[in-house]
């Protein structure tokens, strides 16, 4: 990749040349030429910035350290999966949307729980009052789940959970309908998001603290190598850290350190790193700035293999290689001119794909507004169809590679992850620095910057603070009324009365003890859930033993 | 106008009600508001209707803002403007913002909840909003 001495030399002194001819020329005024995350930007880049490049000169993809991507084929081996969030209402409203999506070409599914759900709290809780069904699906017990995949065969489809506090009961709900469908649960493919430590972070629904959680889910690492081993059994996730602010490079460098945690964690309770590492999936949001997204993407698993081989040990090379979901950023969604977010979508959509992702969620141009209506996540949907099989882009692997630009960026997104995780170690690492604030505090700067720049015209947004229209009527969007949260209700009610309260009772003991005995919890919560136990008393019983997070409050 | 047209600075409160864990905006609106010259409180997140009213009242707060993106704005804001009825203190102005499509806000303001804000509203808006209120409506 670097020319040899006498070639350097020459380009040396004819890119100083050339910085001395830009040096002369106007340039827009007013215009600051920085990334979407403050990253000062060269003018041009040439092979000159590759001369310290950390990347490996003749690497090819499907070649470590996976910077390319983690196949030799990419998507002419096989395309990224279409997998659209969603979920509102009760079991059946989103079962039916399943369906609609199925059939339209989606070819995953990615569970949307209500906040509820979230935070483990039944729909009759009074906790949940106002939010059941509102922001996804109210899933409060077996029953639900059953429901919510009824004429959808568990050994036929892949899904995604987003789910976290109360991942593990969630996961048991899945694997007890998946039984009693018939299905050998050997066969389930997924992941369920599981990911606690950026939820501390970022995305704040937490039941326990950090180290009962991280138990917790190292006994599904444990529990699913044996049981589900096409289960991911978590999806280490930079996407809240950066919609709750955060630029690039700390998506990149906090979620990494997150993953490496995770890592630690299981090789501490004995796991081979080789036994779990190769389930760890990783989810990223792909934001405005086209490149630096791309970079991102192209670090990161580079980043990854590195660290599973060189620090970690991993020998078995599924354990390198980082493999990923992308969501376009809700954040960049703008509630003016919403068909505007087409756009900005599309480019995002781009981006992941140059990037090498595995799957993607394409966000809804309303979905600033609400929960997006059915013509508009057809859009969505379309917007990766089109992608796929009319632009070309999927004909080649990694078309970026050997980009100066490109490249230099991925080197230098790099460089400062490594960076931030040394800040990392020096805070006391992750946990340390969760129960500090510091990341908190990292994100919430980050967040004040940027609104500042848009609140000063330092940063332009279509239809915010520039090419303004008149606002013409809000589009139609999906409203969720009160009508779900009292199915909800009448459904729960039901349960109660139909199911076995001595099951009930025993399996709950059952988890108390094996909680306080400090084994692996999953084989008794599996047992709870298939005896109808709710998600709340599942939840109830853990928390007596483990405690509740109380967040570290500052603005 | 500035808040200084009252001899003390207005005292706000930032809240999070129910389980909605997205807190951004409520950081940046916080943060804004401070630097406007208030005095702000922010309550942290998951907190009931009755946790609100109650810091409300004891912290003896000109102006509540809730921040809501979960949909539960009919619900949450209707429940935290009784509270502080009966508590005595709908002197409190309740103002807010979110995800909060336009015919809700004009059922609640109608209620008699203040003005609500959504995506991409500068925060020099609220600001602008809360000192005139203030001055129309706080003596001292």
């Amino acid at each position: 990749m670097s020319p040899h001495d006498g070639e350097l030399e020459r380009l040396r002194e004819e890119v100083a040349a050339w910085r001395a001819v830009y040096g002369k020329l106007p340039l827009r005024e007013g215009v600051e030429f920085t990334s979407v995350s403050g990253r000062e930007l060269e003018p041009a880049y040439s092979a000159l910035d590759l001369e310290q490049t950390l990347g490996a000169p003749n690497e090819l993809p499907g070649q470590y350290p996976f910077t390319r991507g983690i196949h030799p084929t990419m998507y002419r081996g096989r395309l990224w999966t279409m997998r659209q969030f969603a979920g509102f209402g009760t079991a059946e409203d989103t079962n039916r949307r399943y369906k609609f999506l199925l059939e339209r070409g989606q070819t995953g599914l990615s569970v949307a729980f209500d906040f509820p759900t979230l935070m483990g709290y039944d729909s009759d809780h009074p906790r949940s009052e106002g939010e059941v069904g509102k922001c996804g699906v109210a899933i409060a017990s077996l029953r639900d789940m059953e429901d919510l995949f009824a004429g959808i065969p568990l050994d036929r489809v892949s899904t995604s959970m987003t789910i976290n506090g109360p991942a593990a009961i969630l996961f048991c709900f899945y694997v007890a309908a998946a039984e009693k469908q018939g299905v050998d649960i050997r066969q389930l493919q997924g992941t369920v998001q599981n990911d606690i430590l950026k939820e501390y972070m970022a995305q704040h629904a937490w039941i326990y603290p950090p180290e009962p959680a991280l138990k917790i889910i190292v006994d599904m690492f444990e529990w699913a190598a044996e049981h589900t081993p096409k289960w991911n059994t978590i999806s280490i996730s930079g996407y809240h850290i950066r919609e709750a602010g955060a630029t690039a490079a700390q998506e990149l460098a906090f979620t990494l350190a997150n993953g490496f945690c995770y890592v630690e964690h299981g090789m501490a309770r004995g796991l081979a790193v080789d036994a779990f590492a190769p389930r760890l999936s990783f989810f990223w949001d792909v934001h405005n700035d086209f490149f630096e997204e791309i970079a991102k993407m192209r670090a990161a698993r580079r980043i990854w293999a590195r660290h599973l081989k060189e620090r970690y040990g991993a020998a078995d090379d599924r354990s390198w290689k980082m493999r990923f979901h992308c969501q376009t950023a809700g954040v960049t969604l703008t509630a003016q001119q919403p068909m505007n977010n087409i756009v900005r979508v599309a480019y995002q959509a781009l981006a992941a794909v140059l990037g090498g992702t595995q799957s993607l969620h394409t966000n809804a141009l309303d979905e600033t507004l609400a929960l997006p209506t059915e013509e508009s996540v057809r859009i969505a949907l379309r917007t990766q169809q089109i992608l796929a099989v009319e632009t070309g882009v999927p004909n080649v692997a990694d078309p970026l590679g050997g980009s100066y630009y490109v490249e230099a960026l991925t080197d230098q997104m790099e460089r400062e992850a490594e960076a931030l995780f040394a800040e990392i170690d020096a805070q006391g690492g992750v946990v340390a620095a969760i129960e500090s604030g510091w990341f908190q505090r990292q994100i919430a700067r980050s967040a004040a910057r940027f609104q500042g720049e848009v609140e000063t015209d330092r940063r332009t947004i279509v239809g915010v603070n520039d090419f303004l229209e008149e606002e013409r009527a809000a589009p139609d969007i999906l409203r969720i009324g009160e009508e779900a949260d009292r199915t909800q209700r009448a459904r729960m009610a039901r349960l109660r009365a139909e199911r076995d309260d001595a099951r009930v009772e025993q399996a709950l003991t059952a988890l108390r003890n094996a909680a306080v005995a400090d084994r692996n919890v999953m084989p008794e919560m599996l047992d709870c859930a298939r005896g109808y136990c709710t998600l709340y008393e599942i939840r109830d019983v853990l928390e007596r033993v483990y405690g509740a997070y109380r967040e570290p409050v500052f603005f | 106008m500035s808040p200084r047209t009252l001899s003390r600075p207005i005292r706000v409160l930032v809240a999070k009600p129910g389980l909605d864990g997205h807190d951004r905006g409520a950081k940046v609106v916080a943060a804004a508001l401070r630097d406007a010259g208030m005095e702000v409180v922010y309550t942290g997140l998951h907190q009931t209707p009755e946790m609100i009213a109650t810091a409300a009242v004891q912290e003896d707060v000109d102006v509540v803002g809730l921040s809501i993106l979960s949909g539960a704005h009919m619900t949450l804001f209707p429940r935290v403007l009784q509270l502080l009825a009966d508590m005595g203190r709908n002197d409190i102005l309740l103002t807010g913002g979110g995800i909060i499509p336009p015919e809700d806000i004009d059922v609640l303001q109608a209620k008699g909840v203040g003005k609500l804000f959504g995506p991409g509203t500068p925060t020099s808006e609220l600001v602008q909003y809360i000192t005139t209120w203030a001055a129309a409506n706080l003596d001292g």
